[in-house]
């Protein structure tokens, strides 16, 4: 038991993210509603967001900002080590997902609409009966 | 349904809890994704770029062809969303409010427009009387969100910020002022066309600083090539970088309002949030 505790502790960053990723996913499969689907779409991509930035951290790292880098002249002397700096690649790569994101959550919000002014309704049972009666 | 999902849930939550056992703990410096690749980088992004914010340098030099297609991506996501909506079809009713006396037209002829301004007043179907305290304070903070937008594009390079999020926030000013006012106001302050004319600028911009570098002698996207067009040669990745990153300021500005305006008014652009 201490040692799952330990564990636990050691590496709580990654349990958050795994309870997040399971509200998203439940929110997508058992929501009868389209609207709540899509929020829980949008809570499974934070949790992948939260977990690609949690992986770039470094203790006693700063944010990835070379410092004293304005001059231009002197930087070459200045040694950089890369242990002061957080990884900036799970940043990179989160910063396009968060926008690929939005993007599809718009689209996603405007087919909803489409769907709403054609069925009236965006229960998804409700959509199921009006579809077979058609 | 519901329980099927649960258990679902329950087993995926349940293995990925398991392999976490084999990752390496939070915030430990020699974990695999620090130690190869990414101390190259911050190595020697200075020396290569002059740009000190090195999640900026990644995006918009080591990666430029994403970040371009990206832009693409949003682009095309305003334009599914304008697809999707736009109803061109004008609204049979339409409601005024005489200011003075707080009396409310309704016009059902479409044809009948009434000139709004002193004394008439356009109105939404199911209008609340718009606040007085929500618009002061919004109209006061409208232009220093703006001029801060602008301060995070135009400083990427040296501060965290960057093309996505000062156009994001640049777009949020102009969505707070439909919120604050009614979609009227920010429909006839920028119109559609302008709209839908900045989106593909914006991405116009970033194709065309990364084709210019071919015919200056570069690659595509080799920023390095532009030295002799810009007044300071030593800094110029830096330089392509922040029009780069203008250009996706524009895009994503732009493909915001497109995105909101669309969605509240379901594609009317008449009265909605």
């Amino acid at each position: 038991m201490t040692d799952l505790l330990a564990m636990i502790v050691a590496k709580y960053n990654y349990w958050l993210y795994v309870v997040l990723m399971m509200i998203g996913l439940y929110a997508m499969i058992a929501k009868n509603n389209l609207i709540k689907k899509l929020v829980g779409m949008n809570i499974f991509q934070t949790a992948i967001i939260l977990f690609y930035v949690s992986i770039g951290y470094k203790q006693d790292a700063t944010i990835p900002i070379i410092q004293n880098a304005h001059g231009g002249h002197d930087t070459h002397n200045a040694v950089i080590h890369a242990a002061d700096y957080i990884n900036p690649l799970p940043h990179v790569l989160m910063l396009t997902a968060i926008v690929v994101s939005v993007a599809t959550f718009g689209v996603a919000m405007a087919l909803a609409v489409r769907i709403y002014q054609r069925y009236q309704t965006l229960e998804e049972d409700e959509l199921r009966m009006r579809l077979s009666e058609e | 349904m519901k329980v099927l999902g649960f258990i679902i849930v329950c087993l995926t939550g349940a293995l990925l809890l398991y392999g976490t056992g084999e990752f390496p703990d939070w915030g430990d410096p020699a974990s695999p994704a620090s130690t190869h690749l990414s101390n190259d980088y911050i190595e020697k992004i200075v020396d290569q770029t002059q740009v000190p914010n090195l999640v900026t340098a990644v995006l918009a030099d080591y990666r430029g062809y994403d970040t371009m297609f990206e832009t693409a991506v949003v682009f095309c996501a305003g334009l599914a969303c304008f697809l999707l909506l736009r109803d061109f079809k004008e609204k049979k009713e339409r409601f005024y409010r005489h200011t003075p006396t707080g009396v409310i037209l309704h016009v059902k002829d479409n044809k009948k427009i009434l000139k709004t301004g002193k004394e008439f007043e356009h109105m939404d179907k199911d209008w609340v009387p718009s606040d007085l305290i929500i618009k002061t304070v919004c109209r006061i903070l409208i232009p220093f969100i703006q001029i801060y937008a602008l301060y995070v594009v135009a400083h990427g390079d040296f501060s965290p910020g960057g093309g996505f999020q000062g156009g994001v926030i640049f777009g949020s000013s102009l969505i707070l002022l439909a919120i604050s006012y009614d979609l009227k106001t920010l429909v006839k302050r920028i119109k559609e066309k302008v709209l839908g004319i900045y989106a593909a600028v914006g991405v116009l911009v970033y194709v065309g600083i990364a084709a210019i570098c071919m015919p200056m002698g570069g690659n595509f996207l080799d920023y390095s090539a532009l030295a002799p067009l810009v007044w300071d040669p030593h800094h110029v990745r830096g330089l392509g970088m922040l029009g780069v990153e203008i250009g996706v300021g524009i895009a994503v500005t732009a493909v915001m309002v497109i995105i909101y305006v669309n969605i509240v008014s379901e594609g009317r652009h008449e009265e909605g949030l």
